[in-house]
């Protein structure tokens, strides 16, 4: 059914973003790393399995917790490392840091933090391509805390009035960063926001690469006829802090989550339920996947070397970048 | 080049001929907002487009401002060149975060990487007893957000003119323009023209007192450096900034070196609005040229009341900029024979 080098760069693209969110966790602690950095760990299988349902061509929108979106869509490495390092060879120069990252040669459009920001924007960049007559999809990455802002709910009547090719991806982990879904909605029902709409609405295991990927597909499918906008609830976890690594290392508590509730949800890691299928289906041996990270550990710690040696922004280019030159 | 053809054209209708003329040339142009379909919303300023150039691009909207600028910012990161219009400026703050969030920071906060060149365009209604929500000029919000130009033109020409590099500006620009402006007419070329962004203009020549205003306050600061002119030959220079982020230093700062009085009249209100940012340059940079004390002319710090018994005093006219001259004035009677009476 999926032909087996797809099957590994799924795998791979997976082990890469969790490389690369794990190899931040030492320097963050040491505070070589600054920057605000939301990491994607246990979310793999959401931007692996949307972004390989998209062409290059296509538009992602992500958020403050977006390192495994850009890696998903194809962005440079180097570059995403340099940036969270805040320097000049950064995808933003290091003038966004790891909350705005953004990849536009592959379409990754940009990443903001005011929660539920670029919905919006990227309806409108759907609107566009309706326009134009492209055919290119927009994917909006958000997360379940976001589905408490009213402009959620403006963007997808909007979306729906117009018939416009936009996926709404709700990656739903269950927290806005400390408050548990239950206190923030009345119901766990976010899939069920397209309905009033008239936007077609599913759940699906977000844990899960293969089912990400193809709900994603037929929502693409969707979108191409100009059958969208589109409603994906991905069900979720984040197996680290809000906030770096762990909100409690650095001694403040305020992760609330229950241990027992934690300890559950690394059993459903969507990177060993992936692992476990490509072994048992003899996709990949434990060498193979041995020799995998063993490559992608030293592409993650070049980038690293990289982004340490590379300069900070000019303090004389300050104001660069303000406004663009017409 | 052929000859220029001018016929005199309404404030409203010159917009209306910037949004025909762009969206010809360029099929990135879109309009989008509440109520584009309609001249109760936005005056003659859609008139004609919707029939010309289809619903796709002339989209008409629901009650929704932050989704729908999200939406025109996207659609500019994109490459589009959107405009969107908010009937009442007020309104608009459900979109700040669009406006000032994203669309202002985004080619900064990606290096350069990706611009957004899209209009925000805002409507000042007031009078009429509209009262507090239907009256706010609110263009000082937006001057104070770095990554976002300003403008407020005041003539049918510059309306036009300023609506043209808004849309080929591209960066985002906030255009503020008033509903009490759109009937005036004036000369207006028909060609496609543009007024360049951050040039104010000299609308009187004078010696004794420079008068800086914005928007509708300029049409009335001609009106009373031309009464003081001839009543009490009193010489006042007159310039309209047109842009006010960035505004034009350089003109106020020759008018100042020759006149040495400043006077600054506002469509907004007193309270750290636009024209303390221009007081403090002036104080900051052009100390020694003053002779005397600056004066703002400006709204009260106050909402909008909807009594006209009120809103006569609430807003600014050319009487009151009178006033205020002759106040400043004041010392001075002898050398320009003032008449209290006036006072």
């Amino acid at each position: 059914m999926y032909s087996k080098n797809f099957l590994i760069s799924l795998y791979k693209t997976m082990l890469k973003i969790r490389l690369c969110e794990e190899s931040l966790v030492e320097p963050i602690l040491k505070g070589k790393i600054k920057t605000p950095c939301h990491l994607y760990t246990g979310e793999e299988a959401i931007a692996t399995g949307v972004c390989a349902a998209l062409d290059k061509n296509d538009y992602i929108f992500g958020n403050h917790r977006s390192h495994g979106h850009y890696i998903a869509k194809g962005g440079n490495l180097k570059q995403l490392i340099a940036e969270i390092y805040c320097k000049e060879t950064g995808c933003s120069r290091g003038r966004g840091g790891s909350m705005h990252v953004v990849a536009p040669e592959v379409g990754f459009l940009g990443a903001a933090p005011i929660v539920a920001g670029t919905i919006s924007l990227a309806v409108g960049a759907a609107l566009a391509s309706k326009i134009r007559g492209d055919k290119r999809v927009s994917v909006s990455f958000f997360g379940d805390g976001a589905t408490g802002e009213g402009v959620f709910y403006e963007s997808l009547n909007f979306a729906a009035l117009k018939k416009l090719p936009i996926i709404f991806a709700c990656e739903n982990n269950f927290y806005s960063t400390h408050m548990p879904l239950r206190e923030c909605r009345f119901k766990d029902n976010i899939y069920e926001s397209g309905i009033p709409f008239g936007v077609p609405s599913y759940k699906i295991d977000g844990n899960n690469v293969l089912e990400v990927y193809e709900a994603t597909k037929k929502a693409v499918e969707m979108c191409r006829i100009g059958e969208g906008p589109v409603l994906l609830e991905f069900v979720t976890y984040r197996l680290r802090g809000h906030v770096g690594p762990d909100d409690n290392i650095q001694g403040l508590h305020t992760d609330i989550r229950p241990k027992e509730e934690v300890e559950e949800w690394k059993k459903k890691d969507p990177l060993e339920i992936f692992k476990t299928f490509l072994l048992k289906k003899q996709v990949l041996t434990k060498d193979e996947i041995d020799k995998m990270k063993f490559e992608i550990e030293s592409e993650v710690k070049e980038a690293h070397l990289f982004a340490q040696k590379s300069p900070y922004p000019n303090e004389k280019e300050l104001c660069k970048y303000v406004f663009k030159e017409n | 080049m052929c000859s220029k053809k001018i016929r005199k054209l309404s404030y409203s209708l010159a917009i209306n001929e910037a949004l025909h003329q762009m969206m010809e040339k360029d099929s990135s142009v879109l309009l989008i907002g509440q109520g584009v379909k309609s001249p109760w919303y936005v005056g003659n300023t859609a008139r004609g487009l919707l029939d010309r150039f289809g619903p796709e691009r002339v989209i008409d909207t629901p009650v929704s401002e932050n989704a729908i600028t999200g939406v025109a910012v996207g659609a500019a990161i994109v490459g589009m060149r959107p405009i969107v219009v908010h009937p009442r400026m007020d309104f608009m703050l459900y979109a700040l975060d669009p406006i000032i969030n994203e669309a202002a920071n985004w080619h900064y906060m990606f290096g350069g990487k990706i611009n957004v060149p899209v209009v925000f365009w805002g409507i000042i209604n007031r009078g009429g007893e509209q009262a507090a929500q239907h009256s706010q000029a609110l263009h000082t919000f937006f001057a104070h957000v770095p990554g976002l130009k300003v403008v407020m033109p005041s003539t049918p020409y510059d309306a036009k003119g300023l609506m043209i590099s808004a849309i080929q500006d591209d960066n985002p620009v906030v255009f503020v323009d008033d509903r009490w402006l759109y009937r005036l007419e004036d000369d207006v070329p028909e060609e496609l023209y543009s007024v360049p962004i951050g040039k104010g203009i000299v609308r009187r020549e004078g010696k004794d007192i420079t008068l800086i205003a914005i928007s509708y306050m300029a049409v009335e600061a001609v009106k009373a450096a031309d009464f003081l002119k001839q009543e009490q030959g009193i010489s006042v220079e007159v310039i309209d900034l047109r842009t006010i982020k960035p505004f034009d230093k350089e003109l106020i700062f020759e008018s100042v070196r020759k006149t040495g009085r400043v006077i600054l009249a506002d469509v907004g209100w007193k309270m750290c609005g636009f024209m303390a940012e221009v007081a403090a340059t002036l104080v900051e940079e052009m100390f020694d040229c003053l002779k005397s004390p600056i004066k703002r002319i400006a709204l009260p710090n106050v909402p909008a009341p909807a009594s006209r018994a009120l809103e006569k005093h609430y807003y600014l006219n050319a009487e009151k900029i009178i006033k205020a001259v002759l106040e400043l004035l004041k010392g001075e009677e002898v050398m320009y024979g003032v008449q209290s009476a006036l006072l």
